[in-house]
């Protein structure tokens, strides 16, 4: 380690004001803070400083999304030989969801950094870690037979549109990852609707055996077929088709307790979410209009990316409700209205992402609120003086 | 039977090299007067260099405040007026004769004194600086009369000196102080407790509302404390001052003389031996630190590691400082180390080890740990903020220099120090003491 940090102290001014690669400052400054924390001293305020910081923050919800991505990897195989009849040994079902998956993570990272590297050169500012999560989550929200080229363009569109033109990581008011989901359903609708885009292969029309339906349980509550869905045991471990890494709750569930259990992730959106879903199912179950309202709660909640967007999308700190009792609204209102969204309209199969982003936009109008309860509880408490 | 408050949110920062309960002499011989240790004074020298002093002595005054001057703490000579940029005054030095030597302030009975005798005794003496006020933290305004006095008698901060040691034996000039202290205002004068003390000068203190704390810090610092007792209005006024300040008042009255004696503990893992030392105010630390130090890359701090002043070893003591503390310098770079499981590395977050072992102590460093970003999380600051005030909507407002806002949001409830473990916690590295402190002098030079 030392002859590393040798070597990046000798090339280090080639990279400072004046020296030969000056226009790569931001990008030797990201790899270097990479692999050395800075030697920055505390010259203001407090001497000492906590060992967190926002690298070790991001580390942490990669970490708690790995479960969903490794189940993702192989449910995409598990799915692809289960379309063609085959039954191949653990191995094969691996490798052919690699094959699948690997590439997408890689175009997602190597397009939203790419332009974020860009961005803080232009500014002249440290490349910041938020993207280190948002690359993550796109691959695991994006349908398995996605083209590549259709990634590249969402992510950069995510980076663009939902974080730089803001001003960067900690300013945007959308959560990026879900714009660029959003980007890829209203911009090309063909491409993303339909049953075959779910199962590797079945967008290629390769061979399928008789029976079976790419169509993920969404997609057939919407159809009407709520008597075909899957059984709670497959909704459950995520042997069913749908995005990459939304299907296995119990993944899920394990990401969730990494986050609440390390603190990253709070929990009062996440509980807020599951009861503003649970709440809005059983008013459902209450006027049973059609089949689909008579769904269970656990049913519900199970289907779909509710769960992995309540534990994942709407917890991103930055564009969520920032006041704890902001959260509780928010995350609420969330879950209340994905499944609305999802049982009442037929061109939105899925709701959790519109619900996610329309709270996005309402957050601030909560934090307002909450704050103003605060200041008026702060003038009544002087008027009461100056009274006395 | 005192009211106790139990507060939960907070932090105690267990820090290893406590300061030893042993107390020792040490010989000083270098004083100095230090303009830059109180707000928002102006000051107008009254000495030159060459010129003889006693303790009491003024040396200078307040421009805009005329009647409040500040005096020598011990009899000498002037022996350097040190400038900076700009010609302000940094220091004004003092060679010590060793005959402590005071003027004359004539004794008086606080008890039977009217306000305005104990004031003028007061500002006569130059000890007037040791009352502050909230809000601004500014050497309280003799014209102005506030609500309620209040005094901490515990310090939570990391490595803080234990009053209960120190206020041994000072009985008779603490209850003093604080019978001077409750002339002032027509409210109450508060001692704030911790409910683990036994020290009969605090317990058994006439003239004064006590009130019991428990909880982590920053349950010691004045600002929390007047929150939950009585907590400050736009308009209204509360002055404080810490144990040894209303000692010292309390010797002004007892004996009639500037007695600038305070006991100072030095403290911090870079140190050969800590301890507890019987000094004046002002005094020069470097008797202290020289041939103490386990090595060269320190850093030394006058006051706590959260809310202290860098000073160079042989540099002063703050006025209103009674802790020296040394750490390591945290210059160093460390390989993936925000990736490793950090098993020695001092951390709120749960993301770190630090939680499983809450006795553990912990070397302190200077490093960062990392660059500075923009707020990203969140709900972290309130974890740590035992008061009914959003303090990272405060800091942006500070941010924005929104005067209304800040005090809609209560600004004037709050001091640098009260942010000091927000600071210390935040995963942005964001200067939050440095924003407050901006707010409130746009907030003060709005108001005057």
């Amino acid at each position: 380690m030392k002859a590393l940090r040798k070597y990046l102290d000798k090339v280090k001014p080639q990279f400072e004001k004046g020296g030969k690669f000056e226009k790569l400052h931001s990008t030797f400054d990201a790899f270097e803070t990479f692999l050395f924390v800075p030697n920055t001293t505390t010259h203001s305020g407090s001497h000492i400083r906590d060992a967190i910081d926002l690298k070790r923050t991001m580390s942490v919800v990669i970490i708690a999304m790995l479960p969903a991505l490794l189940f993702g990897i192989w449910n995409t195989g598990y799915q692809h030989f289960l379309s063609l009849g085959q039954n191949p040994g653990f191995g094969a079902i691996i490798g052919y969801g690699l094959l699948k998956v690997i590439p997408i993570v890689v175009v997602s990272y190597a397009a939203g950094l790419g332009v974020e590297f860009i961005f803080a050169q232009v500014r002249g500012h440290e490349v910041n870690e938020g993207y280190l999560v948002s690359g993550m989550l796109i691959p695991l929200v994006m349908p398995i037979d996605i083209p590549l080229w259709m990634v590249a363009v969402a992510s950069i569109f995510a980076v663009i549109i939902g974080k730089e033109a803001f001003g960067g990581t900690g300013m945007n008011v959308f959560n990026p990852a879900l714009l660029a989901r959003a980007f890829i359903f209203f911009a090309y609708p063909a491409k993303i609707t339909g049953d075959t885009i779910w199962t590797g292969g079945l967008t290629k029309g390769e061979g399928v055996v008789d029976g079976f339906s790419g169509a993920t349980p969404l997609g057939k509550a919407a159809a009407g077929a709520i008597d075909n869905l899957p059984s709670l045991h497959d909704l459950f471990f995520g042997l069913i088709p749908g995005s990459i890494g939304e299907t296995s709750k119990l993944a899920i569930l394990l990401g969730a307790a990494i986050l609440i259990i390390t603190g990253i992730g709070s929990w009062r959106i996440i509980v807020a979410g599951f009861a503003g879903g649970i709440l809005m199912t059983l008013i459902f179950n209450a006027f049973a209009a059609n089949q689909y309202m008579t769904l269970s709660p656990v049913t519900q909640l199970m289907m779909g990316s509710f769960m992995f967007g309540m534990v994942f999308m709407a917890t991103d700190p930055v564009t969520a409700a920032q006041t704890n009792r902001g959260k509780w609204i928010y995350g609420f209102l969330a879950g209340f209205f994905a499944i609305m969204i999802r049982v009442f309209n037929p061109a939105y199969p899925e709701g959790t992402m519109l619900a996610i982003l329309l709270m996005n936009a309402f957050a601030p109008l909560i934090d307002h609120y909450v704050i103003e309860a605060n200041i008026k509880k702060r003038l009544k408490r002087a008027a009461a003086v100056v009274k006395s | 039977m005192p009211k106790t408050i139990k507060l939960s949110k907070g932090l105690n920062i267990r820090l290893k090299g406590e300061a030893e309960k042993s107390l020792r002499e040490t010989s000083v011989g270098q004083y100095a007067i230090k303009p830059t240790d109180y707000l928002g004074v102006f000051p107008r020298l009254l000495v030159k260099e060459g010129d003889s002093v006693k303790a009491g002595t003024p040396v200078f005054y307040d421009k805009y405040r005329e009647n409040i001057v500040f005096t020598s703490p011990v009899s000498g000579t002037i022996t350097e007026i040190k400038r900076g940029d700009k010609r302000v005054l940094l220091e004004i030095r003092i060679e010590s004769d060793g005959k402590f030597t005071s003027e004359q302030f004539d004794t008086l009975d606080p008890a039977s004194a009217t306000r305005e005798q104990v004031t003028d005794k007061l500002l006569k003496s130059g000890l007037w600086s040791l009352i502050r006020q909230r809000p601004y933290g500014t050497i309280a305004d003799p014209a102005n009369s506030p609500k309620a006095i209040f005094v901490s008698a515990f310090d939570t901060a990391p490595l803080a000196p234990d009053y209960d040691f120190i206020v041994k034996g000072q009985g008779e000039a603490f209850q003093a102080g604080i019978n001077a202290l409750s002339k002032l205002t027509n409210g109450k004068v508060n001692l704030n407790i911790l409910s683990q003390t036994k020290a009969p000068e605090f317990l058994n203190c006439r003239n004064a509302e006590i009130t019991t704390f428990n909880g982590p810090h920053p349950a010691g610092n004045v600002g929390i404390q007047i929150h939950h007792i009585n907590p400050i209005n736009k308009g209204e006024i509360v002055w404080f001052a810490g144990v040894q300040d209303v000692i010292t008042i309390g010797r002004l009255f007892l004996t009639g003389i500037y007695d600038s004696r305070i006991m100072v503990a030095l403290a911090g893992d870079m140190l050969k031996s800590t301890g507890y030392y019987n000094m004046r105010r002002n005094a020069c630390i470097r008797p202290l630190i020289e041939i103490n130090t386990l090595g060269d890359n320190i850093r030394v701090i006058s006051g706590n590691v959260l809310t202290g002043t860098k000073v160079e070893p042989n540099n002063f003591l703050g006025y209103y400082n009674s802790l020296v503390t040394v750490i390591r310098e945290g210059n160093y770079h460390e390989f993936l180390g925000w990736a490793l499981p950090g098993i020695n590395k001092l951390s709120f977050s749960r993301s770190y080890l630090t939680w499983i072992t809450p006795e553990k102590k912990y070397s302190a460093d200077t490093n960062v740990h990392g660059g500075e970003r923009a707020l990203v999380m969140t709900g972290q600051y309130e974890k740590v903020f035992p008061m009914d005030i959003y303090p990272m909507q405060l800091i942006k407002a500070a941010l924005a220099e929104n005067i209304e806002l800040m005090e809609n949001l209560g600004i004037y409830e709050v001091e640098p120090e009260d942010f000091a473990l927000c600071e210390f916690i935040d995963t942005s590295k964001t200067e939050l003491q440095a924003i407050i402190r901006n707010g409130l002098e746009l907030v003060r030079k709005e108001m005057s």
